[in-house]
């Protein structure tokens, strides 16, 4: 994948800017499943900023538990009701809210943690690096939605910050073993020995010379770890172990379904969707990043 | 040599711990330069010379460690002894590096002119503005055409000889007393080679700058040091005025290297080489550690390791030749050719 994208004219240039990361853009630009995947992304983004304002029903609101419920969809119900005739529509879209940020925000504390611990431990190297991995090895050995259901247990429902932490704290260990191999190859660049022969600082050398090196696998990474999560979050909500209701996410709107699927298919199948849609839509993006990064890097080599 | 050296290297001992054994890669080399001098240090590739360069700024990586006794005294302080900080405070600004190759030595995510400005704002705290303009003022010394322009480009657009002469920008940013360039011509075009080493002591005459060249290549020598050090095996083997090393070499591989280099005029069928190869470092012959690659090697070469001989006024020798130089006259009419005499045994391609 990474050879088969030619050079792109903008980067080669004589005179004018023709920054890496600009070149990266453009690349991007042109990537017209990757411009898809972010026009979705950016839909969702926007469609959950504004659930107040776009959805048709209170999610929470319960007209007529008897002659409202489980309605199948209908043009004042687009998407149906749910057993306790709260409109699904509605609960999807305010769901988005807590999976969509949920899914972000845990994304960016996993992968700060774990470039930093990686970093660290490529950069200092030697017996430091070695325990530092050893511990990271035994943390991954544990499968995760384990350890986020024993953690889970002993909380008992969690705020969104909770689970935002909880999730961003199991999920930096993968990054830091990619960071950290990274910086062992970046560290060897002849460019970093040249910024040590020029007097700059091991804070200046991690920060300005090698980080920049480790930052697109990170963003690729990061960005399909955020379809990984979504899925997560929603196990874990399906499991009684997100937020708590009534609070709606499309976990448990999935698992509000699962009891009348038979009948009320439309609860669970909307959820679905909603999920594989977004998931598909990271993916995408995540694609594109990957090639437009890579191009990036030809003209250094 | 009456004036007082800048750079004083003494015992110095570069070990690398290996799993394969201690590689000896530099084994206690001496040598000193002085303030406007260029010093030329040649060998071939594995002989220690870069890893000489590398440990006076202390930039050896693990498992390599500069050896206890070593001494590195510049401006009157050993280098070894520094703490962190003082070490950085020297490098880039006391004394400057220039790398093999200008196309990785050069960091591909920012501009030139960052990069350059990146010294001043290391050394002098300089503002961001202030260090961008010095920037420029360094690519127009360095001879680059259109410096204002150039300086906001990232190192892909720039040619290779272009990129090197970033590079010697940026050595000598802060005006440094000595610059360790490591090969710079090595990576270029020939004519770009020549430029460069123009460029370098054309610079040197303007600031008085002491220039430690290291390279293969004794054209470059030739060009532009007037003392050379020859390393083998992680010692010094011979040094001599440039002069005197090029027309009465004493050391036999110090021959052997002159009849390996290609000149005009002399008509040959083929350029002798030195048989065989560097040895690995974690196992140098016992003796001298020339002796399976000379022509001359007798017993006693592989008995007594041969110090550093007296050969004439600042030349230096490790040979025992020095000491039984009939054997060179014996060995010589014992060979028909000049070129086989060099060669030695087997000394095919």
């Amino acid at each position: 994948m990474a050879g088969s994208t030619p050079n792109r004219g903008g980067a080669f240039d004589r005179i004018g800017a023709a920054s890496p990361w600009r070149a990266a853009l453009g690349t991007l630009a042109r990537d017209r499943s990757a411009m898809a995947g972010l026009a979705i992304l950016a839909a969702l983004a926007l469609v959950a900023l504004a659930a107040p304002y776009v959805a048709p029903y209170d999610p929470r609101a319960q007209p007529d538990i008897v002659a409202l419920k489980n309605l199948p969809p209908t043009l004042a119900h687009p998407l149906g009701t749910d057993q306790f005739s709260r409109d699904v529509l509605s609960r999807i879209i305010f769901g988005s809210r807590v999976s969509l940020s949920v899914a972000f925000l845990s994304v960016i504390v996993a992968a700060t943690v774990g470039t930093g611990y990686g970093a660290i431990a490529g950069y200092v190297g030697g017996k430091l690096d070695g325990l530092m991995m050893r511990i990271v090895d035994a943390l991954l050995s544990i499968p995760r939605v384990l350890l986020l259901i024993a953690i889970a247990t002993l909380w008992n429902g969690f705020a969104l910050t909770g689970l935002v932490l909880l999730l961003g704290l199991t999920g930096w260990f993968g990054v830091s073993r990619l960071v950290r191999t990274l910086v062992l190859s970046a560290r060897e660049d002849e460019f970093v020995t040249a910024a040590r022969a020029l007097g700059a600082s091991h804070t200046r050398i991690l920060i300005h010379h090698i980080l920049p090196q480790v930052i697109s696998p990170v963003l690729v990474a990061a960005t399909l770890a955020i379809g990984n999560v979504i899925v997560i979050e929603a196990g874990l909500t399906f499991l009684g172990m997100g937020v708590p209701p009534p609070s709606a996410s499309w976990g448990s709107i999935f698992y509000d379904g699962k009891d009348v699927v038979g009948t009320a298919w439309w609860i669970s199948i909307s959820a679905g969707v909603a999920l594989v849609i977004t998931v598909l839509a990271v993916n995408l993006v995540a694609d594109g990043l990957r090639e437009a990064l890579n191009a990036r890097q030809l003209p250094a080599r | 040599m009456t004036q007082p050296a800048l750079l004083t290297v003494s015992d110095l001992r570069t070990y690398f711990y290996t799993g394969a054994g201690v590689a000896r890669a530099v084994d206690g080399v001496s040598f000193t330069i002085g303030p406007g001098e260029t010093l030329g240090i040649v060998g071939e590739s594995g002989c220690g010379k870069s890893v000489t360069a590398l440990s006076i700024l202390r930039l050896v990586q693990q498992p390599g460690r500069i050896e206890p006794g070593s001494r590195i005294m510049f401006e009157n302080q050993d280098l070894l002894q520094l703490d962190d900080a003082g070490i950085r405070r020297v490098r880039g600004n006391r004394i400057a590096m220039i790398f093999q190759e200008p196309m990785t030595a050069l960091n591909p995510v920012f501009t030139v002119g960052d990069q350059i400005a990146e010294v001043a704002r290391v050394h002098a705290s300089a503002s961001r503005r202030a260090a961008w303009d010095r920037a420029v003022e360094m690519l127009t010394m360095v001879g680059i055409p259109a410096p204002a322009e150039r300086a906001s480009q990232y190192p892909h657009q720039l040619s290779g000889g272009m990129r090197q002469r970033v590079l010697i920008a940026m050595a000598l940013m802060m005006n440094p007393a000595l610059v360790i360039a490591d090969e710079p011509t090595t990576a270029l075009d020939v004519t770009i080679q020549a430029q460069i080493l123009e460029l370098l002591a054309d610079l040197q005459q303007r600031l008085g700058t002491s220039i430690a060249m290291i390279t293969h290549d004794l054209g470059v020598i030739a060009e532009v040091a007037s003392r050379v050090l020859v390393m083998y095996g992680g010692e010094v083997v011979e040094e001599a005025r440039v002069e005197t090393l090029f027309t009465e070499p004493h050391h036999p591989y110090t021959e052997g290297l002159l009849h390996a280099m290609p000149r005009v005029g002399h008509r040959q069928e083929r350029l002798a080489v030195i048989p065989g190869s560097v040895p690995p470092p974690t196992a140098w012959p016992s003796g001298c550690r020339f002796r399976d690659r000379c022509a001359y090697a007798w017993d006693r070469c592989a008995r007594d390791h041969p110090p550093l001989y007296q050969i004439g006024g600042g030349h230096v020798s490790r040979c025992h030749l020095a000491d039984e130089p009939e054997r060179r006259t014996a060995r010589s009419a014992a060979q028909a050719s000049p070129v086989a005499q060099a060669a030695g045994p087997g000394g095919g391609a």
